[in-house]
């Protein structure tokens, strides 16, 4: 590379990493007061350019910046008044469910809204053209970039710095509860500070719109960035996130221009995971002030009289369903036990582990893929790939559990998503293994569990036995340790539990069950391919923890079962049935905060 | 005794004279809206006009729509429950390759014919093939063989190539170097690409390429990665005195948001709606603008004659049932807004062609000029190839 085109990729880098600046900061601040993992942060940043285009012909391209954010403030107040407020004493991880179903409805508001068709924006007046640098040219707007992200770190950072309000939002992210013992009115911080996270989104879609057309599937691609540059950063660091922001942007770059582009797929995830395991808080980050003992409510996490009565009677049901259920009910029931047993072996993380895992179908598709790569490739009979799912998932969890043992909360739901994608783009690229983007099909079972009803009834004895097992665990000596290792390290410690081996177990344990999820769901299939593995599927499975009840047992499968029959019925009668699902799922989030199964099993206190 | 035996017979086939067949069709209709809406409107012109004119053979048609939710697993799911529940004779759609041969995979399993409209991946009537599946579309392969000889007669000796990181990029790009390696034997390759889907960093990867110097360069983006590399390439001058060829960049679905950004010279496959006057384009047009108050996209082409080739085999079948309609479907001859065509027995790839032509703008919107029609049969390897990948 000559120096010039190295001086060109450099720049290159800085105006990506402004944009990623952009994006990033609103939700590190968002994060680090309110603790709210905001998955709707790359909605607001999809609103924030569709409006920017719809704007820019009407009031011009300049002018249109200052009002998207401004409108997008309005957009991120209302959002935290009307759904997170009332969830603020939820688990934290309610208030995650709602920024997903958030997200569902802003994709099918923009679709109804302004069309399917991409739009690209305009060229922005006065800055359309280009400077000559070295031997190349470099567009004038991408200057332009380049100089507002630092302008705009350098603002935030003295609002921070000198008003009152900075003040308050410096304090809340150090120490919320204190911050509220002191008088301190939290509600109206959280809304302001929702308002001003959710502007600088839009100021970064909007400001994006001359590079990018605004499209639909902006939204997930960009909350997948955004959470890179938060967490390498440092959660709740504005220094830190610009930092990543520029790491990230040049480490981008430099891959494209030195040929390796095709890393750059999962190259964002493994400089997480090498900051993750190097620094667990980020490279500014601090570690959080203390850990406060918790208490969780685990009052259903043993199955009460009513509870066991109403599993005997589904299981009885479900057991004789192939004597009088039609064909495509047994499809659908195949899937809906694949995935509580996915769901079960989450809620063994979540639950009793206090650990939330962002890539737990990186488990279920390892599984699924080994499964099927010794059908396909090593002519292993069914029952043995079936056998090895487990025993594939299991070895990649233990490596994974190593590795993810030793963080807390947020930053170990990052290092799994990361984990994750890595997996995703090595399945996704190494097609003489793994099929490439297209992955492996013709995974049939044969002889007996070819017919649908036969493997409905082995697929329904392997997912219900293991769920059965899982709940036992939960209840055993080993599941007290893990529940006292979540609600106080320190204590568990004294009272000698080795807390780091019980939750590496517990981890390992959760991808072991994920991965026979995951092969007996490719031989349902016929066919696997990489969506099993990413972070879609991953937030599914939270999706149906949630719904379902993460204090109970008969929650996660009673949440697999809910979602499933949803997507399937939903996709069928309505046309804009992702709205109609995330509608639903907030609807049950503001009413049924204790999940569905709260419904049937006693109320926690 | 003989009379009752008439009787019956004749009633049996009265009823079945009147029986409704039902055609199942499945597609990431929310993923790809701006390809499969059109699309969708293609096939319910396509189902009116053949139930007006009394179906096919004689049978009304019915059209069973389905969202795959644009995954493989999914839409394996959404395609049995047309199977099971629906009972449809025949499932058609799918847009991705990955869904495509997911589908395809379960038709063979289950029994059933798969007409693939959409989805791309030479796979899928090739190494992958299967006894039950057709495919209308012109694949990666036939598209890329279209370009080639206007590329080869360039001469130009250093090219770069830039593709979506997944199979069709990928493999339009390995399709592209052999040809033209074949065609031209001293030709270099000198820099290469695959961008994420979707997620392409256009400043970066203009920059790379105008590195490598090359001659001309090779495409096959698309949709958001086209936009974005059109307009980088335009600020940054990548194009200037750089011939491009793009596969897919003249269909309207890609070409129309480039509006002023259009960059005019570059060859691409595609199709010049407002262009094209031949008699049966000019009819397909006006119903379509009749019965939409929409000018047709390259997928309403793909949708509308999805539902004439299901028509044409049932008709030619006389019924449904898998054998017949296999039988049917091979050398089925099916009259489109482009051409005759026909779905070739060798590989059930069908002989629909594109356009080829040049990007022009006109008005502050992007066209299609110097445009003509290749015949799908053209642009085919030879048989003994194809029956070599096919396994057969």
């Amino acid at each position: 590379m000559s120096a010039s085109a190295v001086l060109l990729q450099f720049l290159n880098g800085l105006a990506g990493a402004s944009s990623l600046f952009l994006l990033a900061s609103g939700l590190s601040l968002i994060f680090g007061v309110t603790r709210v993992v905001n998955f709707a942060h790359g909605s607001l940043y999809m609103l924030g350019m569709y409006l920017a285009v719809f704007l820019a012909p009407r009031i011009g391209f300049w002018p249109a910046l200052p009002v998207t954010a401004l409108a997008l403030a309005f957009v991120g107040a209302a959002a935290e008044l009307v759904v997170l407020r009332r969830l603020r004493h939820a688990p934290e991880l309610l208030q995650l469910l709602a920024t997903f179903a958030l997200v569902l409805l802003a994709r099918d508001f923009a679709l109804w809204t302004w069309g399917p068709e991409d739009m690209l924006g305009p060229r922005p007046p006065g800055l359309s053209g280009a400077f000559e640098v070295g031997n190349g040219r470099f567009p004038e707007y991408d200057a332009f970039l380049c100089l507002l992200g630092p302008s705009v770190f350098v603002a935030l950072t003295l609002v921070l710095r000198r008003t009152r309000w900075g003040v308050l939002v410096r304090a809340a992210t150090e120490d919320r509860e204190m911050t509220g013992a002191l008088g301190v009115n939290e509600r109206w911080l959280f809304t302001g500070v929702f308002a001003v996270g959710a502007a600088l989104a839009g100021l970064g879609g909007a400001t994006a719109i001359p590079r990018e057309p605004a499209s639909l599937g902006v939204d997930l691609a960009a909350i997948a960035d955004a959470f890179v540059v938060v967490v390498v950063g440092g959660l709740g660091s504005i220094p830190g996130a610009f930092l990543a922001a520029l790491v990230v942007g040049e480490v981008k770059a430099f891959c494209i221009a030195l040929g390796l582009e095709r890393l750059v797929l999962g190259v964002e995830f493994i400089v997480m995971a090498i900051v993750l395991v190097g620094r667990p808080w980020g490279l500014l980050g601090r570690p959080p002030a203390r850990a406060v003992p918790r208490r969780m409510d685990d009052a259903g996490f043993a199955l009460d009289g009513r509870e066991r009565l109403l599993a005997s009677v589904a299981a009885a049901l479900l057991l004789l369903a192939p004597l009088v259920a039609s064909e495509y009910s047994m499809v659908l029931l195949t899937e809906i036990a694949v995935l509580a047993l996915f769901a079960a072996s989450l809620h063994l993380l979540l639950g009793p582990g206090g650990m939330v895992s962002f890539g737990h179908a990186a488990y279920f598709g390892i599984g699924a893929y080994a499964a099927g790569i010794l059908l396909l490739k090593e002519g292993w009979p069914a029952w043995a790939a079936l056998a090895a799912a487990p025993a594939a998932s299991f070895a990649a969890a233990m490596i994974a559990g190593a590795l993810c043992a030793r963080l807390s909360d947020v930053y170990l739901a990052m290092l799994t998503l990361a984990l994750a994608q890595i997996a995703w783009s090595i399945a996704y690229q190494w097609d003489s293994l793994t099929g490439g983007s297209n992955g492996l099909i013709g995974l049939w079972p044969k002889g007996a569990l070819a017919d649908v009803h036969a493997y409905y009834s082995a697929a329904l004895a392997l997912a219900g036995g293991a769920i059965l097992f899982i709940w036992r665990a939960v209840g055993s000596p080993f599941g007290f340790a893990l529940r006292a290792s979540r609600d106080s390290q320190a204590r568990a410690e004294t009272v000698g539990i080795d807390v780091r081996a019980t939750q590496w177990i517990a981890f390992s344990a959760a991808g072991l069950f994920a991965g026979l999820a995951g092969g007996l769901y490719a031989f349902s299939k016929g066919s696997i391919s990489p969506e099993s593995l990413d972070v879609t599927r991953s937030v599914d499975g939270l999706v149906m923890v949630l719904l379902g009840g993460v204090q109970s047992l008969l929650g996660p499968p009673v949440g697999a079962a809910l979602l499933t029959w949803l997507q399937d019925m939903l996709a069928r009668e309505v046309p804009y049935w992702r709205a109609a699902i995330g509608a639903t799922v907030l609807a049950l989030v503001l009413l049924l905060p204790q999940g569905v199964a709260g419904l049937v099993g006693r109320r926690p206190q | 005794m003989r009379f009752c035996l008439y009787l019956v017979l004749t009633l049996s086939a009265a009823s079945l004279q009147a029986q409704t067949i039902k055609l199942g069709e499945l597609n990431s209709y929310k993923v790809f809206p701006a390809f499969l809406e059109p699309y969708k409107k293609g096939m319910e012109l396509a189902l009116e006009e053949i139930n007006a004119k009394g179906g096919a053979g004689g049978h009304k048609l019915e059209l069973v729509i389905r969202d795959d939710g644009g995954t493989p697993g999914d839409a394996v799911r959404v395609a049995e429950e047309l199977i099971a529940r629906e009972k449809v004779d025949l499932l058609m759609g799918t847009f991705a390759s990955n869904v495509g041969l997911a589908v395809a995979n379960l038709a063979n399993q289950r029994k059933v014919v798969f007409l693939a409209s959409e989805p791309l991946t030479d796979k899928l009537v090739w190494e992958d093939g299967n006894p039950y599946t057709f495919r209308l579309r012109p694949s990666t392969y036939m598209q890329v063989a279209m370009l080639i000889p206007e590329a080869a007669k360039l001469r130009k000796k250093r090219w770069a190539l830039v593709y979506p990181n997944y199979e069709y990029g990928q493999s339009a790009a390995a399709s592209f170097k052999k040809l033209l390696a074949r065609a031209q034997p001293d030709v270099e390759f000198v820099a290469e690409q695959a961008t994420p889907l979707n997620k392409i960093d256009a400043g970066a990867v203009t920059q790379a390429l105008a590195d490598a110097k090359p001659d001309a360069i090779f495409s096959a983006l698309f949709a958001v990665d086209l936009q974005k590399f059109v307009r980088e390439g335009n600020t940054r001058r990548l194009f200037a005195g750089r011939p491009v060829f793009n596969l897919l960049a003249g269909e309207p679905e890609y070409l129309d948001p480039l509006k002023d950004e259009t960059p005019e010279g570059w060859w691409v496959t595609g199709y010049p709606w407002k262009e094209i006057d031949t008699p049966a384009h000019r009819r397909f047009r006006d119903a379509y603008r009749k019965r939409w108050n929409d000018y047709p996209r390259a997928g309403s082409v793909v949708g509308y004659t999805a539902v004439y080739s299901a028509a044409g085999a049932i008709a030619k079948a006389g019924g449904a049932g898998a054998d017949r309609l296999i039988a049917a479907l091979k050398g089925l001859q099916v009259d489109m807004p482009f051409a005759t065509i026909a779905y070739r027995a060798l590989d059930h790839q069908s002989t629909m062609g594109a356009y080829i032509g040049r990007l022009a703008k006109k008005d502050g919107q992007g066209t299609m000029v110097d445009w003509r029609y290749v015949d799908g049969a053209s642009v085919q390897p030879p048989d003994a190839e194809v029956r070599a990948l096919r396994k057969e």
